[in-house]
């Protein structure tokens, strides 16, 4: 029981070798499965993954919080219904960026990065996506994405991926309170958890055994006292990687590691960002956001899956036409997309990561009284990436035949999630979100 | 809502009493090296229900009921407890004798922000949609929208006032209790969206937190918010949802393999009409089905209530809440759905058994059994005690009481907990939350480390605007236990180091003596608050710290 007799690892030996195995081989086979455990496995070079997935491939979600303008973000300018529900936020003919093979179809004018994406090929507008019966609250509408079900319970989507490659947990097993089915049998294997950058890790990323990573900066993912007083340093360092002795398996041991671990993680993570980017990246929130996972894929971690947010969008009065307010989100969202790719590139990245963007609902066709628009239903999402199958995927909803003044969704967004996990990420669409959903062809090879 | 930590109460008295037991030991300057306990360490565990002799239970002993029967305590609570020796700390802490009864008023909250529409509201709505004026509609969008914008807000209040009760509260048994009880009949807000549902439940579990089991299971199928939840309001003849059936046995009774599938059938039927209207219980006869069940054996029309009164008659019942019991106070135990105890080691298979029979000779009554628990050998055993790792609440919670730290700021430490992964009032499941180790990871180790260092310093975490909070904390009556057994003690880094690491994680491993030695060598200039807060910013660090 006790603990401290026998420390396995002074602090010279940390010094002098070993520190990153040593603790990788204490912690790996004794605890496969804890995400703690598996963030360790990112730190030993090689250690190999589920059997047939490859692991090279990234995922990184874009968030677009408080519901995007659909409409005033992928312009149906060859439908007159548009210029009529939106007389004074509509953006003229001749200021929309025309999609070459998409009759009618236009980006907002601000988004000329995202356009020349498009023109190279590295992008994928998938149209009027949404769910049934929609809802128009922030809260439960961003929850039922997050969860991809339409009653919002249970774990994260990406949460139960993550879980669905480790611990063979299938959805109504990691937490839909409707049952509860007790996970296989077998072994887990050891995956990074998903990394989002953030104050609070989103939902998406929560599964039953799966708990994600999230830091505003990588600043934050470290010990705040260090900064109360200089001589505290080195005593909270000797503290926190004693690791355990020869592998025991009670709390306090399992305790010692993770904290061994955190440091290890920490240490790698704030190296990683604090790079020098290859490209510059413009200065605004996702920018920022999208550099540092840059840097951690430059780095070498083995995540699979980083989130990113940008809010902002819910633009109930002056949101603007062509320029304004609205327009300058979607230049932001569009040049920090651009500026990560071209950083993937350089660093000879670029076809390990898909990147696809989402928001939890569009906007209502008819702008309001206050030159801003309503929550609404059904809108486009984004895929980027040198792999995705490019251009305009589905038809645009009509602007006339509408549901309350709303637009009818085409194509269920679980239908989007399941093509990247079939295709992309080689999942079992079926076992991730509890039900069949018909995989949108996301891959220009799939 | 406004805090100060003068609120915090402790009805215990401001100085150690009398000691009228050797084993206390406030003589030393430093508590015993864990007293009797340290020639048990080398015995197996013991399954021995019976109590623990007065000789056995000393310093050590008097925080691990402390923390376990509540969220830890101040070294003069820790002092008093065991000097009074386990009969009386055990009856004190299942009913701390002039703790007041300040129960929580029921306006404190507005309970009409998602009030139900009235028969007019619901015909004006559908007179426009039937004429498709969009601008009505849309109105009563935007005021659905700022309804639920605002019951969010209230939410976030209810989640504070509820921490903050746990922090001040007289009766820590008691709320720790309502927290159980919240994780067992696990009841989430982003479902229900109704704070004022979500308030009525948590005094649901306060009324019967230390009373009957049975009152509580009767209760909780009249509860609107678990009735939203698992959908049983809108559970109708001939058109039953199963879901609140289901999990009454399987998750909230008698585990998995105490019932089959028709059972549940049968027990959804039974509770088919039993919803709610605005804030209380309905039964909504023609909604009913009265035809004959058959449940668990036993045949006849039967309603909700008939259907729980059928469940509490199976021994299987005792056996499960003793287990969920034991594994939330004692030691944690493999998962929870099955209710028997042939997997587990001799000593606890005992444990447990004595227990659940003393459950059900009470007829479900809790205070007897978590009495026989904190009162046994057992429950004092070395492999017990210092081996549980804290959840977040009982981490930010103790912390605060055991240290006396100021409250600070409620909504980061409410923040602080959903980051660490217990967000009051919205579990992630049905389930509730698994705890014990799936509590820790590395992302997780970090904020437990930095919210104590928010409590001790000020210093917020990242992410709030950067003015530390300007209170400050004084650590230096901490120490005043010691200064009056061994005056002078509590000028020695070195024996205070040694106190505050007893004090906070139960030993005084080498390492950490040389890792607070160091510090005091480099702080120099003898035991000052400096010095004292410093030596608390490294223990709440250490890994360790995460177990009580």
């Amino acid at each position: 029981m006790d603990l401290h007799n026998s420390p396995a690892f002074t602090r010279r030996k940390f010094l002098y070798g070993g520190l990153t195995l040593a603790s990788t081989a204490w912690t790996i086979p004794a605890f496969l499965g804890s995400s703690a455990d598996a963030m360790a496995g990112m730190m030993a070079d090689g250690l190999s993954s589920t059997p047939g997935v490859d692991e090279d491939r990234i995922l990184v979600v874009v968030q677009l919080g408080g519901g995007n303008d659909g409409l005033n973000t992928v312009i149906p300018y060859g439908m007159d219904a548009y210029y009529k529900a939106r007389a004074g936020i509509g953006v003229r003919q001749n200021e929309v960026l025309k999609l070459t093979e998409a009759d009618g179809i236009g980006l907002h004018t601000r988004m000329t990065a995202l356009k020349e994406l498009y023109d190279n090929g590295m992008a994928s507008v998938i149209q009027g996506v949404g769910y049934p019966n929609p809802d128009r609250s922030h809260f439960k509408s961003m929850d039922i994405w997050q969860t991809g079900d339409r009653d919002a319970t249970g774990d994260g989507w990406l949460g139960r991926y993550i879980d669905n490659e480790c611990c063979g947990y299938g959805k109504g097993e990691s937490g839909k309170p409707d049952g509860s089915k007790k996970p296989a049998a077998g072994p887990m294997t050891a995956i990074d958890p998903p990394i989002a950058i953030g104050r609070t890790a989103p939902l998406a990323l929560q599964g039953r055994a799966t708990k994600p990573v999230s830091f505003e900066s990588a600043d934050l993912f470290r010990w705040s006292g260090e900064d109360i007083h200089d001589a505290l340093k080195e005593p909270y360092h000797d503290l926190n990687r004693r690791g355990a002795s020869g592998g025991g398996d009670s709390n306090a041991d399992f305790l010692m590691r993770t904290a061994l671990d955190a440091q290890i993680s920490s240490d790698k993570i704030r190296k990683a960002v604090a790079q020098k980017s290859l490209v510059n990246y413009p200065g605004n929130e996702l920018g920022r956001q999208l550099q540092m996972v840059g840097a951690m894929i430059r780095a070498g971690l083995k995540t699979r899956v980083y989130y990113v947010t940008l809010g902002g969008f819910d633009t109930h009065s002056g949101q603007g036409g062509a320029q304004g307010r609205h327009g300058n989100l979607l230049a932001n969202f569009a040049d920090s997309i651009k500026a990560f790719y071209a950083d993937l590139k350089a660093q000879g990245n670029d076809s390990r990561v898909l990147t696809m963007s989402f928001s939890e609902f569009g906007r209502r066709v008819a702008q309001n009284a206050s030159g801003g628009t309503d929550h609404g239903t059904a809108a486009p999402m984004f895929l980027f990436g040198p792999m995705v199958r490019p251009g305009v995927i589905g038809n645009h909803p009509s602007l006339t035949d509408l549901d309350q003044g709303d637009l009818k969704y085409l194509i269920d967004f679980r239908s989007v999630y399941a093509g990247v996990l079939e295709q992309w990420l080689k999942a079992d669409s079926k076992q991730v979100l509890g039900a069949s959903h018909k995989p949108v062809i996301v891959l220009k090879n799939a | 809502m406004a805090d100060s930590p003068e609120n915090k109460s402790s009805s215990l008295p401001e100085t150690a009493a009398k000691p009228s037991n050797p084993a206390a030991n406030p003589a030393q300057a430093t508590p015993p090296a864990r007293g009797a306990s340290a020639k048990r360490a080398e015995r197996a565990m013991t399954g021995s229900m019976s109590p623990i002799a007065p000789k056995n239970f000393g310093y050590e002993e008097a925080r691990h009921l402390l923390w376990r029967a509540g969220f830890g305590g101040t070294p003069v609570q820790i002092q008093t407890l065991a000097s009074w020796g386990p009969q009386k700390a055990v009856e004190y802490v299942i009913d701390p004798a002039n703790a007041p009864g300040d129960r929580p008023r029921a306006d404190l909250f507005d309970k009409n922000i998602m009030r139900e529409p009235t028969a007019e509201e619901r015909k004006a709505y559908q007179a426009a949609r039937q004429r498709q004026d969009e601008d009505a509609l849309a109105k009563f969008r935007v005021e659905q929208q700022r309804r639920q914008g605002q019951d969010r807000q209230q939410i976030g209040e209810v989640q504070r006032w509820w921490l903050k009760r746990m922090i001040e509260t007289p009766r820590p048994l008691e709320e720790k209790m309502v927290l159980f009880w919240h994780g067992h009949f696990a009841t989430s807000y982003r479902n229900i969206e109704n704070s004022f549902h979500m308030f009525i439940q948590n005094e649901l579990f306060r009324k019967n937190a230390l009373g009957n089991f049975g009152d509580l299971l009767y209760g909780i199928i009249r509860d609107p918010a678990m009735l939203k939840y698992l959908n049983n309001d809108t559970s109708r003849k001939g058109k039953a949802n199963e879901n609140l059936a289901r999990e009454i046995m399987e998750l909230f009774s008698l585990g998995i393999g105490g019932y089959t599938e028709n059972d549940i059938k049968e027990g959804a039927r039974s509770l088919t009409g039993y919803t709610f209207k605005d804030d209380t219980f309905v039964f909504e006869k023609n909604n009913h089905d009265g035809g004959s069940k058959t449940i668990l054996g036993r045949t006849g029309a039967f309603d909700g209530d008939a259907f729980v009164k059928i469940i509490l008659e199976q021994p299987g019942v005792s056996r499960f809440i003793t287990r969920k019991l034991y594994h939330n106070f004692c030691a944690e135990l493999p998962p929870l759905e099955r209710a028997d105890y042939n997997d587990l080691p001799a000593p606890q298979q005992a444990a447990l058994r004595d227990l659940s029979a003393a459950f059900s000779s009470s007829k479900y009554e809790l205070k007897p059994v978590l009495r026989r628990l904190f009162l046994s050998q057992h429950f004092y055993d070395d492999k017990i005690m210092n081996e549980q790792i804290k959840s977040p609440t009982q981490l930010v919670v103790g912390a605060v009481r055991s240290l006396d730290t100021p409250v600070r700021d409620l909504s980061i430490l409410n923040d602080a907990l959903d980051l660490m992964g217990q967000n009051l009032l919205f579990p992630p499941s049905v389930k509730g939350w698994d705890g014990g180790r799936s509590w820790i990871n590395t992302s997780t180790m970090f904020v437990r480390q930095n919210i104590m260092a928010f409590l001790l310093t000020g210093k917020k975490p990242r992410g709030y605007d950067a003015n530390a909070d300007e209170m400050k904390y004084d650590p230096m009556p901490l120490l005043s236990e010691m200064a009056k057994a061994n005056p002078g003690s509590e000028k020695d880094p070195a024996a205070v180091a040694d106190y505050l690491l007893r004090l906070t994680i139960g030993s005084a491993p080498q390492q950490s003596k040389e890792a607070l030695a160091s510090l005091s060598a480099k702080v120099g200039g003898g035991v000052s608050r400096e010095l004292v807060i410093g030596y608390l910013l490294l223990i709440t660090a250490m890994p360790e710290y995460q177990l009580c």
